[in-house]
């Protein structure tokens, strides 16, 4: 096999995340662009598809590896196992989803085998006249996008946000399997997996949701969020906050959006009772579609809003919730 | 015990304010900080030497000025600090800032911990606490909001997206922590005192076994080509007063395009 594009896939727990379709299918037009092809290296014990599924997103190549130590995540172990396999299969790129693992592995990866690595990607392209990776990523809150690239070193790495790229329509299309056994010492860790405890409903991740109501410090008391979570529920959606209020205690740190929480990009964000501080439009500013409600004309958050409401939350929330209903009911 | 804490100074971006017709940070007269996650770190390492006397040692790379970085963490509480500071440096990305943490840490002895902010406010790229590690050759983990010390290592609490793990470290190793891990104090009076007075040891290049290849930007396998500041247009329509009754109307409308409703 020649030169190649390697994606680094994602299998959580048994479920391959959607990351890796996603990665696939941006890896397929830059592969088209090179001339190269996309390998993706799966490390499991269990798996929800079969790997050869992978084919029909554009993968030529998926390269497995298959162990026990590997249901939950170790990053000791996926450490150990990639940096032997980015060796051997030798990549002109490799790609990996910018979830809580891939920012856990890489970075120590690219400390190992001493290459680049561009943490976040929101853009990846090719370099016409170098057939290098050009690597955009937002920097300082996003109010700077930087496009990096790895002249010398090789292979040229990135972990890419969830959700920056779709996932491709899956065409029929065929490629190659191979299994890989590697020496059991691959599989031990002096790191050890004691438990996990799922996230109980109201904590699910807010980044999945489509819909995300989020709070500030204008919501005035804790109880407030109980009016968000009617309105995200009646939108089948989650709770955001802004910062001060999970300093508040008002609500959990797993809802916090901005630089020193999550950053989300739903189809609809709703900011109420928030003012837009840098921190928090760092956070929410590329969502597909905005919703402030604020008293203050001048704040922040109505010059990255598609809709804007100035005037009392207390007033307008309810006659937005209402006309929801009403809407639902016929 | 030995607990080194990394930090970073960094820009002052909470009180950041935009220019509003270009869209960018302004820049001028803002104050540095501690990077806010790192004062997590240094609160943690005080916590754990109320329970596990141990000596803490604060590690910054930056400008001279990150001096003052320094002076913040030793009113804090941090009983020593090293500014790690040289022109060579200048330009390292996040590979070349971990070898030079990496050769700092070995030169400064024996340690058992080495706690850090998940990423800095202003990079964000969070590479440099697991970059370290790897070079060190010890085992570590990231997004940390509990540690709990053992007599040979730490259990730990990592929050990711679909929930939490526990996970054992032996010694020595890296953490990197999350804001909801404690509350950071504030230097009380004798801790500010012992400040003032405070040198930190300085280490240049000079000290450091890396060849000058490997420096700076020189020796940064990465290059930024290219900063665009971004503008996301959007047709903001502004409803105040009366009008708000036909925004909600207008709303809805979105909603059902959205097919939400």
């Amino acid at each position: 096999m020649g030169k190649n594009i390697l994606v680094l896939g994602e299998i959580r727990r048994g479920k391959i995340l959607n990351v890796t379709y996603e990665l696939i299918g941006k890896a397929k037009e830059l592969a088209v662009k090179k001339n190269e092809k996309v390998s993706v290296l799966l490390l499991f014990d269990s798996i929800d598809k079969k790997p050869e599924y992978l084919f029909g997103f554009g993968a030529d190549k998926v390269i497995c590896i298959k162990n026990k130590s590997l249901f939950f995540f170790n990053q000791e172990i996926q450490i150990s196992v990639i940096s032997h396999m980015i060796k051997n299969i030798n990549p002109e790129i490799v790609l990996c989803g910018a979830t809580s693992s891939g920012r856990t592995i890489l970075p120590a990866v690219a400390g190992k085998i001493n290459t680049g690595l561009t943490a976040d990607c929101t853009g990846l392209d090719i370099e016409e006249s170098s057939g290098l990776l050009l690597q955009t990523r937002p920097a300082i809150g996003g109010n700077i996008m930087a496009t990096i690239k790895t002249p010398n070193h090789r292979p040229q790495m990135a972990t890419v946000r969830p959700k920056t790229f779709s996932i491709p329509q899956r065409i029929d299309k065929s490629g190659e399997i191979e299994y890989i056994n590697l020496d059991k010492k691959f599989f031990e860790s002096k790191i050890k997996n004691l438990s996990f405890t799922d996230l109980n409903s109201d904590e699910k991740n807010i980044q999945d949701l489509d819909v995300i109501v989020s709070g500030g410090k204008g919501l005035k008391r804790a109880e407030t969020f109980k009016t968000l979570y009617n309105l995200a529920e009646l939108l089948n959606g989650g709770v955001g906050a802004s910062r001060p209020t999970v300093e508040a205690k008002w609500i959990k740190y797993p809802h916090q959006v901005g630089l020193s929480g999550k950053v989300v990009s739903p189809k609809l964000y709703f900011a109420i009772g928030i003012s837009g501080a840098v921190q928090h439009l760092a956070g929410m500013q590329t969502s597909e579609f905005i919703v402030a409600i604020n008293k203050d004309p001048d704040c922040p958050i109505f010059k990255v809003c598609d809709i804007g409401f100035v005037g009392d939350l207390f007033q307008v929330l309810p006659k937005l919730i209402t006309a929801i209903k009403e809407k639902k009911r016929f | 015990m030995k607990i080194i804490v990394l930090i970073k100074q960094v820009p002052d971006t909470d009180n950041v304010k935009l220019d509003t017709k270009t869209g960018t940070m302004i820049r001028e007269g803002l104050g540095t900080i501690i990077n806010p996650l790192d004062l997590n770190a240094i609160e943690e390492a005080k916590k754990i030497s109320e329970i596990i006397p141990s000596e803490i040692n604060v590690i910054t790379m930056g400008p001279p000025a990150a001096e003052e970085a320094i002076k913040e963490a030793i009113a804090m509480g941090a009983d020593k600090g090293y500014l790690v500071s040289d022109r060579k440096f200048a330009g390292s990305d996040s590979w070349a800032t971990s070898m030079v943490l990496a050769e700092t840490i070995k030169k400064t002895g024996n340690f058992d911990l080495i706690l850090a902010g998940e990423k800095a406010i202003d990079g964000e790229t969070g590479q440099v606490g697991p970059e370290v590690a790897s070079m060190l050759d010890i085992p570590f983990s990231t997004y940390i909001t509990n540690i709990s010390v053992k007599d040979n290592g730490v259990e730990v609490v990592r929050t990711v997206e679909d929930g939490y793990q526990n996970q054992f470290l032996p010694f020595p190793c890296l953490l990197t922590v999350l804001s909801n891990i404690n509350e950071p104090s504030i230097p009380n009076l004798e801790g500010k005192i012992k400040a003032r007075k405070y040198i930190s040891d300085k280490i240049d290049s000079s000290k450091l076994k890396i060849e000058d290849e490997y420096l700076g930007l020189k020796g940064s396998p990465t290059r930024v080509v290219k900063i665009s500041t971004p503008k996301i247009q959007r047709q903001s329509s502004i409803y105040k007063g009366s009008e708000i009754d036909d925004g909600i109307k207008d709303l809805i409308k979105e909603l059902q395009k959205m097919a939400l409703i």
